[in-house]
């Protein structure tokens, strides 16, 4: 992977704020309101939705960077937080309603739901990628919109996924290191199985951890969702090997992973009944506070390459949209502006010690990815990441294909209802055709 | 006459008061309860997508849905989830109803403990059903595997039909006290001097039921079961919380599939269309519930 030069980062922070700014001594001085290209309208006031955050520092921070710019811009902003799964249908809700937040922070594909309704974020995104190294490649999957031709949603960044496992099983099962390819995992989940320690992979409707470890594995044999052109490509040769080694990597699994939901795997593997996982970085957090034992044995790895060669990840992508409805817009965008800009997105990412990884690639220079050799796989997970409906157009058709779980089923299909990998590339091709063909 | 005297002469007329009276019911039927339905209607004849009001298609969404595999598959277990779950609730519910009738020591007490899954919050009781039912940590299964029933835990969720049978099971433990007291309520409006009558006339406990009890208690039994099965037909917080329609589309219903083409989708039209659809079973379960209203 390819980061942006140390030295015009350092270069960018310093001009910015400066290093006393960065550290939150004054704040003053991070706010450079007369550089900004976004002038609050005149007694703005902004209602922020976003996520519950699984790290603690998360919402502490943001809050207090939320404080900061109120005293710098004199414009009110009130938060209210959801749980994650909860955002998406709030969100079509104020569109729908015409009514709502003025910003949101949503997941994945939710502007593409509704791109008319939203604001053009072309500038912003502009403005922040000069003044920060550039966006991966993935921010534009998510956030630019192909058939409206414009940044409908700032891209803020991923709640990056990486493999969890547990160090001492590995080496009693002879792997002093994690395999970096998927034959080796799948001979590591064998033998960590033969001893007594199946691994966990969660294949039920769980919006996040089911869907990132299934696509992981279609992209890693080179399946593809759709072609550039939206014509369907998942019934192919390469989505049937990925099944098949998906079906062989399920027999290392504990029961009744098809019934599992976004917290099962992480309540199994803080348990200590599986030994290996995928998931973001709280996992980690919350095994150091819950789970002494298991935190000082855990460690995380990026996801083995298959025969593409390269990591293939899929995160949860987050993205902050304004509503045309919103009587603030350029208030809207200078609050995204200040709360990505170095210093206090600095002390965000820093206090979330890697939870969400920004896109701004500037931001993978920050000291905190390398503190902990356990905290770097989640650096580069969006430098490794494809997006819902790789290699088709991003947009409304890919969303309600992962809305509906069709690449989970598809898997599901092979491991536990005994379909042939064939098969299930065929159910999943019909139901795809469906899809792209209404939206 | 004064305007007074006017006043109490047009209220003392049953037209004006009747009128009168019903008007506040008849405003919050009509908005909140015939608004919506006839815009869902309406929704689902239009190409309608989250903030786009779309154009007037016909029934065009109706024949995408019934082409559609995953829909005729959810309505499938919707159909399968009403009938079984009703079934389950009347057989259970009756027996309940006849226990509690009984006067034995804490009698009222167990009436009213009976009422506890009824009126416990739908998502809190679906989020302990939802431990309960955990492939590693369910009590349930540790229970079992402790007095060597089982060897290994029960897998509730991770199968099609075990997940569609034990969100069936779940159901009938939720709905089963509505059943029990509107049986109860049933019961204790059956004249004693039917049973004193047929006892002397050497009728058996059982005949008793089947002459005396069954047949009296029919009418309440329409009335419940027709509700009922609305509730059930409509039951979307149970699954969605449990399953969210997983796994593979086996416990997709009417209503989660509803809710995630439409909302989360964004195809109002369509997920308009999946949410009516079921309005012909309810027709004819209001059909019921109404003739018997009627008939008592």
């Amino acid at each position: 992977m390819s980061h942006p030069d140390r030295r015009r980062f350092l270069e960018l922070s310093a001009a910015g704020i400066g290093g006393a700014a960065l550290a939150g001594g004054l704040p003053a001085l991070a706010y450079a309101a007369d550089a900004s290209p976004f002038k609050p309208e005149k007694g703005a006031s902004l209602q922020l939705l976003r996520w519950t955050g699984f790290v603690k520092n998360d919402d502490i921070i943001w809050l207090a960077n939320t404080k900061k710019f109120e005293a710098a811009t004199g414009v009110k902003v009130e938060i209210q937080s959801l749980s994650w799964p909860d955002v998406t249908p709030k969100a079509a809700l104020a569109a729908q309603v015409g009514s709502g937040p003025d910003i949101i922070m949503g997941w994945n594909d939710d502007p593409f739901v509704y791109p008319d309704k939203l604001v053009d974020m072309s500038d912003l995104v502009d403005h922040m990628g000069k003044a920060h190294g550039g966006l991966y490649d993935n921010a534009r999957s998510y956030c630019y919109d192909t058939d409206v031709k414009r940044w409908v949603a700032f891209p803020v960044g991923c709640t990056g996924n990486a493999v969890n496992y547990r160090k001492t099983w590995a080496k009693e099962a002879g792997f002093n290191e994690f395999p970096k390819d998927l034959d080796g995992m799948l001979k590591l989940a064998r033998a960590l199985k033969k001893n007594g320690h199946p691994i966990g992979f969660a294949l039920g409707h769980a919006v996040g951890d089911a869907n990132s470890w299934t696509h992981w594995i279609l992209w890693a044999f080179g399946g593809k969702q759709a072609n550039p052109d939206n014509s369907i490509a998942i019934n192919s040769a390469e989505t049937v090997h990925a099944l098949e080694y998906a079906k062989q990597l399920h027999e290392t699994m504990i029961p009744g992973v098809a019934g599992w939901l976004d917290p099962n795997n992480n309540q199994a593997f803080l348990a200590g009944q599986i030994s290996m996982t995928m998931n973001g970085i709280s996992i980690w957090y919350v095994a150091k506070d819950s789970s002494p034992a298991i935190f000082a044995d855990m460690a995380n790895a990026v996801p083995p390459a298959g025969p593409v060669k390269t990591p293939t990840v899929s995160n949860n992508f987050t993205s902050a949209f304004i509503f045309k409805y919103s009587k603030y817009p350029n208030a809207a965008k200078e609050y995204l502006r200040y709360m990505l800009d170095t210093a206090q997105a600095t002390e965000w990412v820093t206090g979330m010690r890697g939870y969400v990884t920004p896109a701004l690639k500037g931001y993978s220079e920050l000291p905190i990815w390398t503190s902990d050799a356990n905290i770097t796989p989640y650096r580069d997970a969006l430098a490794h990441a494809k997006y819902d409906g790789y290699n088709g157009r991003p947009g409304k058709a890919a969303a309600q294909a992962l809305d509906e779980f069709v690449i989970v089923d598809m898997f599901a299909d092979v491991c536990i209802n005994n379909m042939s990998p064939k098969d299930a590339a065929k159910k999943a091709e019909q139901k795809l055709a469906t899809i792209y063909k209404r939206a | 006459m004064t305007s007074r005297s006017l006043l109490v002469s047009r209220l003392d007329s049953p037209r004006v008061l009747g009128y009168l009276l019903v008007a506040p019911a008849a405003v919050l039927l009509l908005g909140l309860l015939a608004y919506p339905l006839f815009l869902g209607i309406w929704l689902s004849t239009t190409s309608a997508t989250l903030g786009k009001a779309g154009t007037f298609v016909g029934f065009s969404n109706y024949a995408t849905i019934l082409a559609d595999p995953t829909f005729r598959g959810a309505a499938f277990y919707s159909v399968f989830y009403t009938v079984f779950a009703e079934l389950g609730k009347l057989v259970l519910g009756l027996a309940l109803a006849l226990l509690v009738n009984q006067r034995f020591r804490g009698y009222r007490s167990a009436r009213s403990l009976m009422l506890l899954p009824w009126v416990a919050p739908t998502v809190l009781s679906a989020l302990a059903w939802l431990w309960l039912l955990d492939p590693q940590f369910s009590a349930l299964s540790w229970l079992l595997v402790k007095l060597h029933l089982i060897g290994e835990n029960v897998d509730f969720l991770g199968h099609p039909w075990n997940a569609r049978i034990t969100l069936i099971v779940v159901n009938i433990w939720r709905g089963l006290p509505y059943f029990a007291i509107g049986y109860l309520a049933g019961l204790q409006g059956i004249s004693k001097d039917l049973y004193e009558a047929a006892a002397i006339d050497g009728a058996s406990g059982w005949r008793q039921f089947r002459s005396i009890t069954w047949p009296l208690l029919l009418p309440i039994t329409t009335i419940l079961v027709a509700f009922s099965s609305i509730f059930t037909l409509t039951d979307f917080q149970l699954i969605w919380t449990i399953t969210r329609g997983g796994p593979t589309d086996a416990t997709q219903v009417f209503t989660t599939l509803a809710y995630q083409r439409a909302i989360t989708g964004g195809q109002l039209g369509e997920g308009a269309a999946i949410a009516i659809s079921p309005i012909v079973f309810m027709v004819v379960l209001a059909y019921f519930v109404v003739r018997s209203v009627r008939d008592r």
